[in-house]
């Protein structure tokens, strides 16, 4: 059997759900004889490759390049997972959002001017650092979505049985497997 | 007092005259999802989690208000019924700022448990983001307005176990809010007898004890069944 080809993407997130992805621990083991990792932020691939079967998705859509990336993903693969809450709900990436129009100003603002110790600056420099969107949005409000896994994060038994659940072609999660934040 | 049958999920039931459909569907173990009632206080019909099918009628009727009479047939479980049960717990999660990670209900919240029930894995409709604050002024209690779902269960415990009257609902649609007194800090109010029941009532991390963690905002709201149930009865021992 031909191993189902699985990518791993990461937006704007804290990175903690790909962290409970490698508590999977041994089940990782397992997982290796049946999935190939093409692309993930663990694996040095620079350019998302075509032809992907599986992409886990965390964090949500907070700036430019995870916009872009989320549009190459989408359209290079055939099924897509929200992979936390932050690519569910936005969770706390979004608290910015109830500042309102003037969000981006503000935050930028306050972490790199108020609250800098030496050398107060804005990061402005284009084509350096991606610019904040004016909303930080779910993954499934910026491109559809097959699946959702919410958690802060999805803990690793919850991760192992949707792994297992997919792989017998019944990746929906329900009930008892559910669990936000 | 005069009993009345009727048709529950195909099983038939009877229950005394006045009863609404949820009373008779619990007391013969039926199980219809709420989140606005509370035992030990009227219902008020707020949430539409308990929405039932009533033969002969197109509109889907609350069960925590709707009073049952002889012979209706009532189903509590369909696809119709789960569908809109579904978007109402969308709707809430999308009113205020619902960030589960960082709420002190996390694990004891009862709108959470709907949505696992439910099978709510993500929200359709676009998140308001609104800005609402949190009222600490209370020496020992905190309101978060970002999680309240103006279940009004606050409302009724502070008026009509404690009899205190401090909290009210002010305001209109989206706008609707819970407030103290006459819209003052929590910490100012002069009938507040600071006595925790909204607190015990609170389905959500709405309100809270200050310094208490997630872990610890486990809630016994059986307490609140128990006073009134005490102070009606005078059946102090269970
Ligand atoms: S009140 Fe409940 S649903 Fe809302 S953020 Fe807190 S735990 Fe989550
Ligand atoms: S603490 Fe008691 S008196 Fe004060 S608002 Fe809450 S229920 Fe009312
Ligand atoms: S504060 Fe809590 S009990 Fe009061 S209306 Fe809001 S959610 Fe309901
Ligand atoms: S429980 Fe009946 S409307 Fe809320």
């Amino acid at each position: 059997m031909d191993r189902i080809k699985v990518a791993t993407v990461w937006l704007g997130g804290c990175a903690g759900c790909h962290m409970s992805f490698l508590d999977l621990d041994e089940f990782l083991i397992d997982l290796a004889g049946r999935i190939e990792l093409v692309y993930s932020p663990i694996a040095d691939v620079k350019e998302y490759p075509e032809g992907v079967d599986l992409c886990l998705i965390e964090g949500a859509v907070c700036n430019e390049d995870n916009l872009e990336l989320l549009h190459k993903v989408r359209a290079r693969t055939k099924v897509l997972v929200s992979f936390g809450d932050c690519a569910v709900t936005c969770n706390v990436t979004s608290l910015r959002n109830y500042l309102g129009a003037a969000n981006v100003d503000q935050i930028l603002q306050r972490a790199y001017i108020e609250a800098a110790d030496t050398n107060p600056v804005k990061p402005g420099l284009e084509g350096i650092v991606p610019r904040l969107l004016p909303k930080v949005r779910p993954v499934h409000d910026v491109v559809p979505v097959e699946h959702f896994l919410p958690g802060c994060p999805p803990s690793a038994p919850r991760i192992k049985a949707f792994f297992s659940n997919l792989l017998d072609h019944t990746p929906a999660l329900s009930g008892a497997q559910l669990k936000f934040g | 007092m005069a009993a009345k049958t009727l048709i529950i999920d195909g099983k038939q039931v009877s229950a005394e005259n006045h009863t609404t459909i949820l009373q008779a569907a619990t007391d013969n173990g039926i199980a219809i999802p709420t989140l606005c009632h509370l035992e030990g206080v009227y219902d008020v019909g707020a949430c539409r989690l308990c929405i039932v099918e009533v033969k002969g009628t197109a509109k889907l009727l609350p069960a925590c208000t709707t009073r049952i009479y002889e012979g209706m047939e009532v189903t509590t479980d369909s696809e119709r019924l789960r569908k809109y049960r579904r978007m109402t717990l969308e709707l809430l999660f999308a009113e205020r700022n619902h960030i589960c990670a960082v709420c002190v209900a996390n694990g004891h919240c009862e709108l959470q448990a709907l949505a696992y029930g439910l099978g709510m894995d993500h929200v359709r409709y676009d998140y308001c983001n609104p800005a609402w604050a949190v009222d600490a002024s209370h020496r020992f209690m905190g309101m978060d307005h970002n999680r309240c779902i103006l279940c009004t269960r606050c409302v009724r415990v502070c008026w009509h176990i404690e009899g205190a009257g401090t909290k009210n609902v002010a305001g209109r649609g989206t706008k609707s809010r819970i407030i103290s007194d006459l819209n003052e800090p929590w910490g100012d109010s002069t009938t507040c007898t600071s006595c925790g029941k909204c607190v015990l009532a609170c389905p959500t991390g709405a309100l809270f004890h200050k310094g208490d963690t997630a872990g610890e905002s486990v809630r016994d709201r059986s307490k609140l069944g128990f006073i009134v149930n005490a102070r009606e009865k005078q059946q102090w021992t269970v």
